[in-house]
């Protein structure tokens, strides 16, 4: 693997490492920059929302409004101005379906690798299983359902019909609140309330898509659930919104890839993630975020300030975030999991890779609620570059949590003598029974690893994607089979010429 | 094979290798032997191209090449291997997976395919045994948490599947009990071939009543004193190294 360089791996060294990084001309729709409490009727009104929908987002906006943006992370960068930014961009022809997508759309949907544009499945024929002498590699290949969000709008959701066969509602968050309002309604802002912190209050106030999940009792999901976030616009936000709710005893697998072309200018993405799992309930949530980065004078790039929390509110329930982080100028999130239900698990998987002047200060939080619950966190940090890099995560026991266990290890790696890598471990205690663990390492490439490599005839480049690999292999191991390939590639891709 | 003329080297602005002279043929197996700090490990890792040891002057030619033209990892895929005094963990990289990938840079080199899966796995399982090394040692990180002896038995099972040119081997003996010493030689003498030469860098004469050499150099303060046949061995472990202390340059 490490040694066949794909043409992908050029083109993405030729744009100092960033393949995605292309913008696509298509026809759009704005909202004007600007926040007030009429840019959010705008939004509410585009998507034909129902009245409580609307007065929940003013009152979102009202929280936010007598908030101040959080200042204990440890990132540096200018003020962000609320009023240059356009809350909502869509792509104007209107993706009622698939047919009437814009062609330019799969395109770029198509230069992302997303399985969406395995035209079979989306041209319109709905052919679900393989004609008979197809190569054996895609009767194999397990099949997703991907719900592709661009911009603010969602534009397609694929095997909707073949999942409601077995009762699962997959589609954007804008058709959940027209089809099924009364579980959106029940639902939203449970996990992450509106006053929660300054970008969910605000993400409250504007969120223009996203997707949504539900899973009824006793199902397992018969497939992977997929979406793709897409930044393309200039000048626009992007304030997505997921749920995703697993009702007892049913389990699911959920996947999120995010990409953003080449802009000069910052852009702000600033997304909540609930997850809700009753009893016996298991989500398994992953991400492959590789939004743009920024150049190496730390011009452009994503902010990424996201709020993502899952709550085992039902006995016996699991909820596992495995998030793999290369992009992005600025990264702050925290996928955390309460533990409310007797004997739930909460687990959290990460690699986070930073370079060039891109600073990330990740973690997870574990709040045990319930009696017997576990929680474990596996944090792989890969700095490289002038890039900062921060591991915070908070576990907390609570008096009600007797006999709650909690095992964390945060590793660091480091790859110039420029970067930094620190750990914040918060520990808050409150029943004597409790059991935690917390492991902490720091290790570098040395030269005397790369010499050897070297004499065995690997090039430094592929000696140090394997290195790191190996070093976040463990993580990659709890990502679905092709996103492990992806976020693989990604790793490699990310670390061209990195050491030196 | 290789041609070795009037080769100086330093570290760290002191000079060790002081115009070594060394020809070896296709098949032969040489020894160097030498007292401590005599410049026998300088030498193979210059030859291999660490960049820590500067080349001051001299040449040396590798299968008709300039060796020092060539950056490690082409020395590498041309054909010369350095079995490591010590040899180095890489945590987290799978100690056959790292093989297929060094055994598919060497073919890659030469315009060949990829080796076929099932070819590897035959290689490797076999080439395992013939060096006594632990079929788990095969799925668990290069060289990480394995004892000295494994280590060692690592590198000759290196050896055997990447099948060199020319294997230098640094000190391979040292630290060695005489079972792992016995493993180590048998994997040695089951590599050599009439197109496939041998470097064993070595204190002691102990080894070399497994591995039989062809030739014998002694080295004394950066240069070759003496060279002759095996029997060279014997004399020096009955006098030591004292005796040569005082020689110059052959």
């Amino acid at each position: 693997m490490a040694a066949d360089k794909s043409d992908e791996a050029l083109e993405g060294l030729a744009q100092r490492g960033y393949s995605a990084g292309f913008y696509t001309d298509i026809e759009q729709e704005f909202a004007p920059p600007g926040l007030d409490e009429s840019t959010i009727r705008f939004i509410s009104d585009k998507k034909r929302e129902p009245a409580w929908m609307l007065e929940w987002r003013l009152e979102a906006y009202r929280n936010w409004l007598g908030m101040t943006a959080p200042q204990w992370q440890k990132v540096r960068f200018a003020p962000i101005d609320f009023q240059a930014i356009s809350y909502y961009a869509a792509p104007k022809r209107g993706p009622a379906s698939l047919d009437e997508v814009d062609p330019k759309l799969l395109e770029t949907y198509a230069k992302l690798g997303i399985p969406l544009h395995e035209q079979k499945m989306l041209a319109g024929v709905q052919e679900q299983e393989p004609a008979p002498g197809t190569a054996a590699g895609e009767t194999t290949k397990p099949r997703v359902a991907v719900d592709a969000v661009f911009d603010s709008v969602s534009v397609t959701t694929t095997f909707k019909e073949e999942l409601a066969r077995s009762g699962v509602i997959f589609c954007s968050i804008s058709e959940a609140l027209r089809d099924h309002p009364e579980l959106v309604r029940r639902y939203i802002g449970t996990v992450v309330s509106r006053r929660d912190n300054f970008f969910a209050a605000l993400n409250s106030a504007v969120f223009s898509d996203g997707s949504f999940v539900y899973i009824p009792e006793g199902v397992e999901c018969p497939m992977e659930l997929s979406t793709y976030f897409r930044i393309n616009a200039g000048h626009t936000g992007q304030f997505e919104r997921t749920l995703i709710i697993a009702e007892r005893g049913s389990s699911v697998s959920y996947l999120e890839g995010c990409t953003a072309p080449q802009r000069d200018e910052h852009q702000l993405h600033a997304a909540v993630v609930e997850l809700i799992a009753h009893e016996d309930a298991r989500i398994k949530y992953s991400t492959v975020q590789n939004w743009y980065p920024g150049d190496e004078q730390g011009r452009g790039g994503v902010y990424n300030f996201v709020t993502k929390r899952g709550l085992c509110a039902g006995a016996r329930s699991k909820i596992s975030w495995t998030q793999v982080e290369t992009g992005s100028a600025i990264t702050w999130k925290y996928p955390s999991c309460v533990l409310q239900g007797d004997d739930s698990q909460g687990e959290f998987y990460s690699v986070a890779v930073t370079r060039g002047r891109q600073q990330a200060d990740t973690g997870t939080k574990m709040i045990h609620i319930g009696r017997n619950t576990r929680s474990q966190i596996l944090s792989k940090g890969v700095s490289a570059d002038d890039a900062d890099q921060t591991y915070r995560g908070l576990v907390k026991i609570l008096p009600s949590a007797a006999g709650a266990r909690n095992y964390s290890q945060c590793d660091s790696m480091l790859l110039s003598d420029r970067c930094g890598a620190h750990t914040f471990p918060y520990l808050d205690v409150r029943h004597p029974s409790a059991q935690l663990e917390h492991e902490a390492t720091t290790s570098r490439i040395s030269d005397e690893q790369i010499f050897y490599c070297k004499q065995r005839g690997i090039s430094e480049e592929d000696a140090v994607s394997m290195i790191v690999n190996g070093f976040c292999k463990e993580v990659f191991q709890e990502l679905p089979m092709e996103f492990a390939v992806e976020a693989q590639k990604l790793l490699e891709i990310t670390l061209e010429n990195s050491v030196g | 094979m290789l041609r070795i003329e009037d080769l100086h080297a330093s570290v760290a602005e002191t000079p060790i290798l002081k115009g070594v002279q060394l020809s070896i043929g296709p098949g032969e197996v040489h020894a160097i032997m030498g007292p401590n700090g005599s410049g026998k490990s300088t030498l193979s890792k210059v030859l291999a191209g660490d960049e820590s040891y500067t080349v001051e002057s001299g040449r040396v030619d590798f299968e008709g090449q300039n060796l020092f033209e060539m950056p490690p990892e082409e020395r590498a895929r041309a054909g010369l291997f350095l079995g490591f005094q010590y040899p180095v963990e890489i945590p987290g990289v799978n100690n056959s997976y790292f093989l297929k990938a060094a055994l598919n840079a060497a073919r890659a080199a030469r315009g060949e395919p990829e080796i076929d899966p099932v070819s590897f796995l035959k290689r490797v399982r076999e080439r395992a045994q013939w060096v006594g090394l632990d079929d788990s040692l095969l799925k668990r990180p290069v060289n990480a948490g394995f004892s000295g002896g494994e280590k060692k038995r690592n590198e000759i099972f290196h050896l055997a599947v990447l099948e060199p040119r020319l294997a230098i081997l640094d000190e391979t003996d040292s630290g060695l009990d005489i079972d792992a010493l016995r493993a180590v030689a048998d994997g040695v003498n089951r590599m050599r071939d009439p197109q496939r030469s041998f470097l064993l860098i070595t204190h002691y004469q102990r080894l070399l009543s497994y591995i039989e050499p062809d030739y014998v150099h002694v080295m004394v303060r950066g240069q070759i004193v003496r060279s002759g046949g095996k029997e060279l061995a014997a004399e020096l472990e009955r006098s030591g190294y004292a005796a040569f202390e005082d020689e110059e340059a052959a």
